[in-house]
């Protein structure tokens, strides 16, 4: 994986972090298309991730959506802050990270920022 | 409009008690309060007003068009109420001994066996008080089945994509995995998805048919047989079965279990209480998991009974006993060929919007849909800024109700509607010319759309408070 940021289909962004440890979020269409977060139920901090399975999930005024592990890893770091205020990842979704994942596998399949792009006009 | 207690004035209020006429109960002193109830005080005048002007905020199916898809809001007819208004019905208790309340006993036995007719099933409870109730009846009949033969590998539960919200928290609550699956172009389960699933630690599937898009799960026999060579069992959310009453029955598409909703497909009261009914069959091997007590027909006279293996009662008593009459009331005057009757003109309601809005709408999903069908404003959202709330939003002042919103997931920008069949021509054009009108508004005028509704007494309240700070009852100053 390059320094840039990478996404999934199920619209994660991950971003390289350190040897081996990424952080993870939502990206600007999820949110746009969710509508204002209300509510985030955050991973444990050491829990195993497995990339595309569920590692937490969030509320907006419309459903309740998972968010899917970009990568495979063992959190380790949570965003407590979003707890709080769901409301920063609407107003920053590429500050709000919401996982650090260590012992990070990189699956086949993620997408740079321009993939991303054209995937989008896609759908 | 003021609450009740904010009309209150001291010394007001009329005391309408009746004079005590059986013998007075003293409670033990620590069971008494200590401060008098907070009740308001109001004469008969202002108590007539203020519930007159609230029953008057009400919008239901007896105030207009209500094509709320997937809830199958047709019209409760009055003959329901004055059956479930008789004497011998309303004055019952559930503690009277069986020998005194056969009668109620019976339309517990026959509504049973009209509702197993019309589902395929072998026997009923009647005890859940709604439909998620009732999945989560059905649920722990799966359990309780797999435990009985010392099977408690089975974790897991397959729900597709597409599945009512209510399927996965049933299958979480009953202490199971949700394994989702995702569905095909044309809306319907992936059935490669479903063979991979599919394996030894699989308990189940819970199913809708039609599915929450409207589109009949023609591969339906194939499912069943895959989840039942896994050695699951296949369960039948029956929200949609308005879409198939009196046509096609889950029990030949080979399901073991059923859940019905009173309030929607058989007429009774829904939302306001209802309060619902969630009755739930299964086939004969699962009978003795039933929760109980239930009615059993001994040749003409009926007595209840726990059955040997049950999971336990549910709710109380019998359930909604007055809601199953009033769906019994229902079946019984329509018969077998008016059921089949109301559910082809479900259909064919459904179908005759779904072509006259597709001129200008666009479906998520082409072709004949079954008793509802969704539409996505996504194209609209992009063209014009208008999203599917705030054209739900502006329906509001056309004097109708928005249809489904948002749902299902899979679907961006979703308008899901449902017209049922106790919707005339008219009424359906009239709203057909409504959507039409305000489609083109869109274009023209967007900004109106934001700023909708303009005519209710409640605009627009702010969803994001409303779920981060819900306020549950009200402050009293004192």
């Amino acid at each position: 994986m390059n320094n840039g940021m990478m996404f999934t289909k199920t619209h994660e962004w991950v971003r390289k972090e350190g040897e081996g440890v990424v952080l993870a979020g939502l990206s600007a269409h999820a949110v746009t298309e969710m509508g204002d977060l209300v509510f985030i139920n955050l991973p444990q901090v050491g829990t195993k991730v497995t990339a595309g399975e569920t590692m937490a999930d969030v509320e907006s005024v419309k459903a309740v959506s998972d968010v899917y592990s970009p990568v495979s890893g063992v959190v380790a770091e949570v965003n407590e802050s979003l707890a709080d205020a769901p409301e920063k990842i609407n107003e920053a979704p590429y500050a709000s990270w919401i996982a650090k994942i260590e012992s990070v596998e990189i699956p086949e399949g993620l997408m740079t920022e321009e993939e991303y792009e054209e995937y989008l006009k896609d759908i | 409009m003021k609450l009740v207690f904010e009309r209150s004035r001291k010394g007001a209020g009329t005391s309408y008690f009746p004079a005590n006429d059986v013998e007075d109960r003293v409670l033990p002193e620590h069971l008494l309060r200590e401060t008098p109830l907070r009740l308001p005080e109001l004469s008969e005048t202002q108590i007539s007003r203020h519930y007159t002007k609230l029953a008057s905020e009400v919008f239901g199916v007896n105030n207009g068009f209500y094509p709320l898809g997937s809830c199958t809001m047709k019209y409760n007819p009055r003959i329901n109420e004055k059956i479930a208004a008789l004497d011998g019905f309303r004055n019952i208790h559930p503690l009277q001994s069986d020998d005194t309340i056969q009668g109620a006993l019976e339309v517990l036995s026959l509504a049973e066996k009209y509702f197993c007719e019309i589902t395929g099933m072998d026997n009923m409870t009647f005890q859940p008080s709604a439909g998620a109730h009732g999945e989560l009846t059905g649920v722990l009949l799966i359990k309780a089945y797999h435990h009985s033969r010392g099977d408690f590998g089975r974790t897991r539960i397959i729900v597709p994509d597409s599945a009512h919200g209510t399927n996965p928290a049933t299958a979480s609550m009953a202490g199971f995995t949700v394994v989702t699956i995702p569905s095909g172009k044309d809306g319907r389960v992936d059935i490669e998805a479903l063979q991979a699933a599919a394996g030894d630690d699989v308990a189940g599937i819970m199913l809708t048919n039609p599915n929450t898009v409207g589109i009949f799960e023609k591969d339906i026999l194939k499912i069943t047989e895959i989840v039942h060579k896994a050695g699951g069992l296949a369960y039948y959310d029956g929200a949609n079965l308005n879409a198939i009453m009196g046509i096609a029955r889950p029990g030949d598409m080979n399901f073991d279990i059923v859940h019905l909703n009173l309030h929607k497909t058989f007429s009774t009261p829904h939302g306001g209480g209802g309060p619902g009914s969630g009755p739930v069959g299964c086939k004969e091997f699962l009978s003795r998991f039933l929760p109980g007590p239930v009615c059993v027909d001994e040749g003409g006279s009926y007595k209840t009974i726990m059955p040997a293996y049950s999971i336990g009662r549910v709710k109380s008593f019998y359930g909604n006993f007055l809601v199953v009459l009033r769906a019994l009331a229902y079946v019984m005057t329509l018969g077998s060929d008016g059921i089949r009757t109301s559910c082809e003109q479900a259909v064919l309601n459904a179908n005759y919007m779904k072509r006259r809005l597709e001129e200008r709408f666009e479906s998520a999903f082409a072709g004949h849909c079954m008793h509802e069908f969704v539409l996505t404003l996504a194209g609209l959202k992009k063209e014009t800024g208008v999203s599917a709330l705030d054209f739900a939003k502006a329906l509001l002042d056309e004097k109708m109700h928005p249809p489904t919103m948002y749902f299902p997931l899979i679907v961006p920008e979703a308008l899901m509607l449902e017209p049922t069949e106790t919707e005339s021509l008219q009424e359906m054009d009239r709203a057909v010319d409504v959507y039409m009108r305000l489609f083109e508004l869109a274009h023209s005028d967007p900004e109106y759309f934001h700023t909708a509704p303009h005519t209710t007494s409640v605009k627009r309240p702010d969803e994001v408070l409303a779920a981060r700070e819900p306020k549950l009852r009200y402050g009293f100053s004192e």
